[in-house]
């Protein structure tokens, strides 16, 4: 199965300004990025505030465009493409954003909000158009008679959103980045957007780049999952591989960092938090950029920076020079369940 | 109970806007004792930041606010903005979601502290530094004098509500109010901020009301959980007892609806339809009643009460959810 999209050795960097527009420095917000993602695959991409990953669905959809590496979707590397030849690759490549009311215009109403890609590719007569548009409103949920003419103030927060994926699926994209789309959103309406998400995936066929901090709800959409820290890339694998058997100690952290509301679970202990604070972007620690707050941390890790290498399971990808298990394959069952905590000791 | 820090009887806020009238909450009662952990969870607009505003006398003069809120005895409601001074700070303390806004951009951290010490407490200058760097090493804010000296630009998230937190506890407080305290923070920062909460807590005897949207989070650290709706409180339990024996409809549809780490990937979630009431609009029968699926003709008649129907578990159901909920 070819891709649908592959990135290599992305780069991304942002040059900060001083004082009368002298070169302040160079922040290097994802650096050397690579994975790929198949055709009707959903990539979850996990990590903290300041670990690149919106970066990282920007620098894919060239807002703005990458510094340096490929980006090839459907066989096409977009990196150096003119503004002009973009424009159909950007029929294929939506997104849907974080804050809805933000990427929605005040002024416009529904219907035309969700017309205007078709309006910008000039797709259909005016009537096909509204027949298009009526038919997606309907498809995320809303009915087309009485919200088509409203404006985003009229609509709550999950109505808004389902406003933007609407726009998002108006032109029949094949793969959909989507950077935190459920998180301002309150827990029935996220799980209703959520469902929305799962059924358009197995309706349409899409793929999707999942951007979201919470762990759990990316398990839920994804099928493999990526773990950025600090620009960098910990691990990569498939949903079931990282979460029953985390290699990078980064990913255990963040998994021991999720609430769990089991009531035999009770108060996590403090040694299993991660102590400590991302460190600044602009001068990243050598080596392994996560070695500052790991517990495993070695002066190997110091020295050499960890390249991201397969390890246990099929397609299971860590960046650590001392992961968290053996090389052995992982095994199925509720045993692999009890590995993290067992490995921690 | 005589020995309640906090006892909330029928409190009621409305605001009047525009010539209409919403009915933020709509009468609730609950007591919490010292050292106690509540957390209040519900949507956005079920009323648990009226509420807590409410406890702090912050609410603005366009709110009315009426029912009774005894602190240690003493009836907060009506009080004057002198004594409400005084009540803040000393009695309970505020801590609120976005760290960025709740300190002043242009005072050193330090000072931030020292103000809250010397309106409260009789301290000298020296004596009130010494109290904030000590406060600063109590929210393990690692080189606390250097600390002292620095912005809050100067800071990260993380750090900036541990400030806050000293803040709060500079008087020690007999009940610190947790306002969506870690929702702006990072999973990571998250835990830390909760477990230095909890340490804080039984360091110093404090009480702590956690207002919370996630259910999940409120689980895992508060003892006790009370889920709000529409401006009342529709379930009090046990953590434990709420999600072994749920009894709401409304809180198993929150339940259900929160994505797990045991599902299989693509499962669909659970998930009701509806949304939350107008609150300026106030119809007989239960709240939810609209969105329930097990809804009966009496639930849009009369609205149930909150009545503890099993011992330390509150409900206001008709129907509740059976015991073959419970698994």
């Amino acid at each position: 199965m070819t891709a649908l999209l592959e990135v290599r050795n992305l780069v991304q960097e942002f040059v900060l300004r001083d004082y009368g527009g002298a070169k302040g420095g160079v922040l290097q917000a994802v650096s050397d990025v690579s994975f790929d993602l198949s055709a009707g695959e959903t990539l979850g991409i996990v990590g903290e505030t300041g670990s690149g990953k919106s970066t990282l669905a920007r620098s894919v959809i060239h807002a703005p465009p990458p510094k340096r590496g490929s980006v090839i979707f459907q066989g096409k590397d977009l990196v150096g493409l003119s503004h002009r030849a973009m424009k159909p690759v950007r029929r294929d490549l939506q997104m849907v954003f974080q804050d809805p009311f933000m990427s929605l215009d005040p002024k416009w109403t529904v219907s035309r909000i969700v017309a205007e890609p078709l309006v910008a590719y000039a797709i259909g007569s005016r009537a096909d158009r509204r027949e298009r548009v009526n038919s997606l409103l309907d498809l995320v949920g809303l009915d087309p008679a009485s919200y088509g003419g409203r404006r985003p103030r009229e609509l709550s927060g999950g109505q808004a959103q389902r406003v933007a994926i609407a726009r998002a699926l108006v032109l029949e994209p094949k793969l959909i980045l989507c950077d935190e789309p459920v998180s301002s959103l309150d827990v029935l309406v996220q799980a209703q957007v959520l469902n929305l998400f799962e059924k358009l995936r197995s309706e349409l066929s899409l793929s999707y780049l999942f951007i979201a901090h919470d762990l759990a709800m990316v398990r839920q959409v994804s099928d493999r999952v990526a773990v950025m820290y600090l620009g960098k890339l910990c691990e990569i694998g498939p949903v079931r591989d990282i979460y029953r058997r985390p290699l990078h100690p980064y990913t255990l952290a963040l998994l021991e960092s999720i609430p769990n509301p089991e009531p035999a679970a009770g108060r996590r202990e403090a040694d299993r938090v991660i102590s400590g604070e991302l460190p600044s972007p602009l001068d990243p620690p050598s080596g392994c950029r996560f070695r500052t707050r790991c517990p495993r941390a070695q002066e190997l890790c110091a020295a050499q920076t960890p390249q991201l290498r397969p390890l246990g399971a099929d397609g299971h990808l860590v960046a650590c020079h001392f992961p968290l298990s053996g090389a052995a394959p992982a095994p199925a069952g509720s045993q692999a369940d009890t590995q993290p905590a067992a490995v921690k000791r | 109970m005589a020995d309640a820090l906090l006892e909330v009887s029928d409190l009621r806020v409305r605001f009047r806007s525009r010539g209409s009238v919403v009915h933020a909450v709509q009468g609730i009662d609950f007591t919490l004792e010292p050292g106690q952990t509540l957390a209040i969870i519900g949507e956005s607009g079920s009323g648990k930041t009226v509420s807590a505003y409410a406890l702090m006398g912050l609410l603005p003069s366009t709110a009315q606010v009426s029912g009774s809120i005894r602190f240690k005895g003493v009836e907060v409601v009506g009080l004057g903005e002198k004594e409400l001074q005084d009540h803040r700070g000393r009695n309970a303390a505020m801590v609120f979601q976005n760290p960025e806004r709740s300190l002043n951009p242009t005072m050193k951290v330090g000072n931030q502290i020292t103000e809250a010490v010397r309106r409260h407490l009789p301290l000298s200058r020296e004596q009130a530094h010494e109290r904030a760097v000590e406060l600063l090493r109590m929210v393990r804010i690692p080189a606390a004098e250097r600390r002292f000296h620095e912005y809050p630009h100067q800071l990260s998230g993380g750090m900036r509500q541990r400030v806050i937190i000293a803040i709060a506890l500079a008087c020690e407080p007999a009940l610190l109010i947790a306002d969506e305290a870690t929702t702006a923070l990072d999973v990571t920062t998250q835990a830390q901020i909760m477990n230095l909460l909890l340490d804080l807590q039984q360091e110093l005897g404090t009480a702590l009301l956690m207002i919370s949207h996630d259910l999940a989070l409120a689980a895992s650290y508060a003892e006790e959980v009370m889920v709000m709706y529409a401006g009342r409180i529709v379930e009090r339990a046990g953590a434990g007892d709420l999600f072994g024996n749920v009894r709401m409809p409304y809180t198993r549809a929150l339940l259900d609806a929160i994505p797990r780490t045991d599902l299989e990937p693509h499962v669909l979630l659970p998930v009701i339809g509806g949304r939350p009431p107008d609150l300026s609009a106030v119809v007989p029968g239960c709240a939810f009643a609209p969105r329930c699926p097990d809804a009966q003709a009496d639930c849009r008649e009369q609205a149930p009460p909150l009545e503890q129907h099993e011992m330390g578990h509150w409900w206001a159901c008709w129907h509740p959810c059976g015991k073959e909920a419970a698994s």
